[in-house]
Order: structure tokens, then C-alpha cells, then sequence
């Protein structure tokens, strides 16, 4: 298996990719997607910090692995508000453009 | 060099390449969340690569089966066109940000540095599910509760949000 | 041992894939002109013979191999070009951890009959079930029209909304069996269950006579309630009639591959089939005992006979009854697919997310409250 910094670079490329499209992208999707990009690339550190410290047969260490658990429910609930969101959105707005939604109650 | 490592390279390169695709394509959203798609499988094979089997299948079973999926029945649902996703000529944003990914990538690939301790041998059902299930219903079973709690109130908000007027 | 992998890999590509998929078709003719009382596909021949209308197959890949291949103005080209090979690929793939076959040694060689035994086999159908998603929605997507679209929005809604239900049926044998391995599967349905054996839980003793009414030990008769609905979830997963409501002809001409002609229509006709046998394979390998054969184990055949022909012959002899038993089971399985489609008519699509949603997922989480209560009682 390749070293482990390997695998914690590869997970800070993404970070830094999910973090630009959030920041730069207008639309909403495309922010949300960016926002599970860099859940995943969390989640790939997690696994591969894991990997490092793995316990032993008898107390598995697996604490990592949990974690990533919880980060990939936390997504999915986040998922279900944030498209939740973006239709009462469309519905008001008829886009999805970051830069329209200037205003604080509709 | 092994076959495993050959392989990360091959998945890493797909993983960075089809994130690219979905930060970068500004002018069709439903090939920037197939692109996610394509990220996401390259990551659980990484994750096999890594010995975390149930994280691989969890991770194919609800990002891609499930979160993309909805991303794109939203869009599909929508029916957002093409043209609706133009950006604006934001150049100060767009270099801010590279600027600011740069900056991050050196702090983060310095926090790694050297020092980390050789890839050691798994113990035996590492990253199986008995082990995982013992854990997580015996020391970890708040987490579980509080993990559904999280969830039903998810369903709830989403139902709220989406709905067009309650009764 | 990369080429014992290959020679599986290509039996499974050549026997069950391409071999059994053609047949299925010539099935599923015979099927409905038996129900809809027609002496049914007869006319395709060879100088005037018809072989009970087996060459139907062939000349139906010939006509779609030979249809043009049209692209519809506006489409998406590479995607609309890349669906059906995503809708077939999965159904394909799914194939790799379903055992035809047990575990034999000869002499000192070992052989296994599945091409990939992982610990979580059965996980590993579920994530293949959930990327076929894919085909649909790009298919719906890619061609531009709207007929295509709704039926690749309803395929999409359909499928996550019974990718639910598909895993939490089989929980219930997840624990009755505890494992997720298929070969460890099989391997525990390959004997008896006393029927009577619930008095001992009791504290009673169980007569004699009462002790020899046994069943096999399938999956089937731990979990009837777990059957139905992972049947029925699987079937709604394939798209076939009566869960077709994402290509209604009355409602959307044919749903999200209206616009696919020539043999990019055939790879979607195609992989519907094939997700039949896969169908078939995954609920006997855990529902029917897989290539187990009724009260007759592998120890005792080749026990029996092995005493006087010799224990490879009796091996060998366990080879091939128990790849026919599974293949048996697999066009059992196959047949009442065939059967449920011809005699149910198709679900309005509320009433498909209505089973789905307030049928099947209480029932199933019902289904694992039992099942934990009797292990409980039963195992301690």
C-alpha cells in the first residue's frame, strides 16, 4: 500500500476542490455538491488515519471508521434540507443563483 | 511497485480529475453531478484499497445510490436548462479563491509532513461488519440514537421546506 | 490464481449471461401465449423448421443489430451513447458473488464455485443495485424529449424509494444466518430444520415421531414474510411490469428509452432479462439453499457413495447435482417472474410508492422486531 501521506494529500486536493466551487460557484447545486466533495475528502482522511492505527483483532480500534459514519448521515441529512431549500427556492425566486437571494425574509 | 499502489494512483487520478470536471463545468449541472458520481466511486475503491470494506459499500449505497441521486432527480425535476447556470464574471471571487485553495493546500500538506509511522498489517475483520456493529451498538450506541434523531428531523424539515402549504 | 478467476468470470459471461438471457426471452414468449391462450412464437424458421420457435431469439438480436442507430436532434450525445452500457454493466457485474456451486477439494486442490466470495457478498449486490439507477436517469435525460424524462424521474424515484425496502427485508436473514457471505449462505441452509424443535425452548422434550417431520433449512422458512417482500422489491427494482410505471406505454410510449433504437435499445431490453436470472440467483441463493439439495447434504452424498466408487467420483458427482439443483431453482424462480408479470396488471405509480412506503418498510421493520424477539427466545 502506498504511505499514508499519499492518501492524506490526495484527501487535501479534494478538500481545496470542494472549497473553490463552494466559493466560486453561483449555483446552488453546484455549492451544495462541493460541500459533500469536501465531506468525502474528510471522510478519506478519516479512513486513512484509521488505516494507520488500526488496533488489534481483539479492541479494534475503529474509531475513524465511526466517524465516517456519522459524517456520511450527517450528509445525507444536510442533502435532504438543502434540496428541501433549493425547490421552496425555486418556487419563489425561479433560479437557483446564489446572488439573487439578497434579501432576508421573501 | 505493487498493484495496490498502482491502483490508488489510477483511482486518485480519477477521483482529482472528475472533481475537477464538477467544480469547473459551468454550463451543464447534470454532467457536473455524474462527475460527482464518478469521484465518489473512485473513493470507495480507495477505501477498499484501504481495507475499510463496509465504508466502500456504505459509501457506493448512499452517495451514489442515494445523495446524487436525489441531487439529480432535483435538477431533473426542476428541468433547469443549460442556460440558467452561466456564471457571472466574477474574476476578483474566482482568484480570491485560487489564491485561498493554494494558500490551503500548502498549510494542509504541511500539517502531514513526515513523521507518520509505516503502514502497519491489519489485525483480522478489520473494517468488517462484525467489528463495526459491535462497536457501534455496544461503546458507540449514543451516537447511533443521536444519529437518528438527526435524521427524523431531517425528513421532517425537508417535508416542511418542500411542501407548498401545509394542512 | 488469475486464470481460475478468468475461466469463472468467462463461464459466468458465456453460460449465464449470454446463454440464459436468449432463452429467457423464448420463456417469457411461451409464458404469455400459454396465459393468453395463443399458440404463441412459432414463425421464425430455417427451411420450414421452427424448433418450438428457439430461433425467435436469434432473429431478434439479428434485427437490432441490423436497425440503424438514431440520435435524436438536441440529444446529448455521449450520454445517451453511454446509458445502456450503465444499465447493463451492473446486472452483469452482480453476477460475480452469486455461488453456482459449493466448496470441493480433490485430493489437496480446493475448489469454489463463485468468482468472488467477499465477507459481504450480499452488500455487495445491494451497491451494484444502486448504481443501475444511473442507466435510467441518463438515458431519461440524455435523449431530450419529456416522455424520457418523466419516465427517468419515476425510474429514479422508484428505485431509491425500494432500495429501502430491498435492505431491510433481508435483515431478518441477515440474523437468522449471521453472515453476510453467500457461500456461508448456502452452506447453512444445506441441512435439515426440526419443525418440532421449538418445544425444547419450552423446556418439553420432542417425541420421536415428531422429531423426524423435518423441512429443509431455507430461508424461505425462517423468513416467508422476508421472501415476499425482498421478492417484491427486487421485481419493483427491475422496472419490469407490474412496477413499470417508469415505461407505461399508455402513459409515457416507453419511458427513458423511447428515443433508443437498433442494439442500444437491445442492451436495456437486454439487461432487464438479465437482471431477471440475477434476480433469480440472489433469492434462491439466500431464500431457497442456493445449489443445496433438499435433505440430502454434501457430507451424506458423498459419504454414501464415495464408501464405494471413491471419493473423487463422489465429488465430482456433487458437482454437477448441485449446479443442476441451483440451475433448477434459478428457472424455477425465473418461471414465476415470468408468471407474476403476465398476470398482474400494471400499479399506478402512487400505488407503487404507497406499497413501497407505507406497505413494505413498516412491515419489514415489523419483520425485524419478530425476528430479534424469537432469536432472543430460541438462541438466548
Amino acid at each position: 500500500m502506498v504511505p499514508i501521506e499519499h492518501v492524506i494529500g490526495l484527501s487535501s486536493i479534494l478538500f481545496v476542490i470542494g472549497m473553490i466551487g463552494a466559493a466560486t460557484r453561483r449555483n446552488l447545486i453546484v455549492v451544495l455538491m462541493s460541500i459533500e466533495l469536501m465531506l468525502n475528502a474528510v471522510n478519506l482522511a478519516f479512513i486513512g488515519f484509521n488505516r494507520l492505527w488500526p488496533g488489534t483483532a481483539e479492541a479494534p480500534a475503529l474509531d475513524g471508521q465511526i466517524f465516517v459514519l456519522m459524517v456520511i448521515t450527517v450528509a445525507a441529512a444536510e442533502v435532504a434540507v438543502g434540496l428541501g431549500i433549493i425547490i421552496s427556492m425555486i418556487r419563489n425566486r425561479d433560479s437557483v443563483n446564489l446572488e439573487e437571494v439578497s434579501l432576508l425574509r421573501w | 511497485m505493487e498493484v495496490s499502489a498502482i491502483l490508488f494512483y489510477i483511482f486518485a487520478v480519477m477521483a482529482v480529475v472528475s472533481a475537477l470536471g464538477m467544480v469547473l463545468n459551468v454550463r451543464n449541472t447534470v454532467a457536473a453531478s455524474l462527475s460527482l458520481v464518478v469521484t465518489m466511486i473512485a473513493l470507495a475503491a480507495i477505501y477498499v484499497l484501504l481495507e475499510a470494506y463496509l465504508i466502500a459499500v456504505i459509501q457506493i449505497m448512499v452517495y451514489a445510490g442515494a445523495i446524487v441521486v436525489l441531487f439529480l432527480f432535483v435538477i431533473m425535476l426542476l428541468n433547469l436548462r443549460e442556460d440558467d447556470f452561466a456564471p457571472g464574471r466574477q474574476w476578483l471571487v474566482k482568484f480570491g479563491a485560487g489564491l485561498l485553495g493554494v494558500f490551503v493546500l500548502i498549510q494542509l500538506l504541511k500539517l502531514v509532513g513526515p513523521g507518520l509511522p509505516e503502514v502497519p498489517v491489519v489485525p483480522e475483520g478489520y473494517g468488517g461488519y462484525r467489528q463495526l456493529g459491535i462497536l457501534l451498538y455496544t461503546d458507540y450506541v449514543l451516537l447511533v440514537e443521536m444519529a437518528s434523531l438527526l435524521l427524523l428531523s431531517a425528513i421532517v424539515g425537508a417535508l416542511i421546506l418542500a411542501k407548498r402549504n401545509i394542512d | 490464481m488469475p486464470i481460475e478467476e478468468i475461466c469463472k468470470t468467462l463461464f459466468i459471461i458465456l453460460v449465464i449471461v449470454a446463454g440464459l438471457a436468449p432463452i429467457i426471452t423464448w420463456i417469457e414468449r411461451k409464458q404469455s401465449a400459454l396465459m393468453q391462450d395463443r399458440i404463441g412464437a412459432n414463425r421464425a424458421d430455417i427451411g420450414g423448421i421452427t424448433v418450438l420457435g428457439l430461433l425467435h431469439p436469434m432473429a431478434d438480436v439479428l434485427k437490432l443489430m441490423t436497425k440503424e442507430d438514431v440520435v435524436p436532434q438536441g440529444a446529448n450525445r455521449m450520454m445517451h451513447m453511454l446509458a445502456p452500457l450503465i444499465a447493463a454493466l451492473p446486472a452483469i457485474i452482480a453476477f460475480g458473488v452469486i455461488p453456482w456451486g459449493g466448496i470441493y477439494s480433490f485430493g489437496d486442490t480446493t475448489i469454489k464455485m463463485v468468482a468472488a466470495d467477499p465477507d459481504w457478498g450480499l452488500l455487495y449486490i445491494f451497491a451494484i443495485g444502486s448504481i443501475a439507477t444511473y442507466g435510467a436517469i441518463m438515458a431519461g435525460w440524455a435523449s431530450n424529449n419529456n416522455w424520457s424524462l418523466l419516465g427517468g424521474l419515476r425510474a429514479s424515484a422508484q428505485m431509491i424509494s425500494y432500495e429501502v425496502t430491498l435492505g431491510l427485508s433481508v435483515v431478518g436473514i441477515f440474523m437468522v444466518f449471521e453472515t453476510l457471505k453467500l457461500t456461508d449462505m448456502v452452506m447453512a441452509q444445506d441441512t435439515t430444520l426440526r419443525v418440532f424443535g421449538f418445544i425444547e425452548v419450552f423446556g418439553g422434550t420432542v417425541p420421536a415421531f415428531l422429531d423426524w417431520v423435518r423441512l429443509p433449512a431455507w430461508g424461505i422458512f425462517y423468513q416467508p414474510l422476508g421472501f415476499v417482500m425482498f421478492l417484491t422489491a427486487m421485481m419493483a427494482e427491475n422496472k419490469r411490469p407490474p412496477f413499470d410505471a417508469p415505461e407505461g406505454e399508455s402513459e409515457l410510449i416507453a419511458g427513458y428509452f423511447l428515443e433508443y433504437s437498433g442494439m442500444r435499445f437491445g442492451l436495456f431490453y437486454m439487461s432487464e432479462f438479465i437482471e431477471v436470472i440475477v434476480i433469480a440467483g440472489v433469492v434462491s441463493t439466500i431464500f431457497l439453499g442456493g445449489w443445496a439439495i433438499p435433505f440430502l447434504d454434501q457430507a451424506t452424498i458423498i459419504g454414501g457413495i464415495g464408501s464405494f466408487m471413491g471419493e473423487g467420483f463422489a465429488t465430482g458427482l456433487c458437482v454437477i447435482l448441485h449446479f443442476m439443483t441451483f440451475m433448477l431453482k434459478l428457472i424455477v424462480m425465473i418461471w414465476l417472474q415470468m408468471l407474476l408479470r403476465w398476470t398482474l396488471p400494471r400499479f399506478r405509480y402512487d400505488q407503487v410508492m404507497n406499497l413501497c412506503w407505507k406497505g413494505l418498510l413498516p412491515l419489514s421493520i415489523a419483520n425485524i422486531l419478530i425476528t430479534g424477539a424469537v432469536m432472543l427466545l430460541v438462541r438466548g
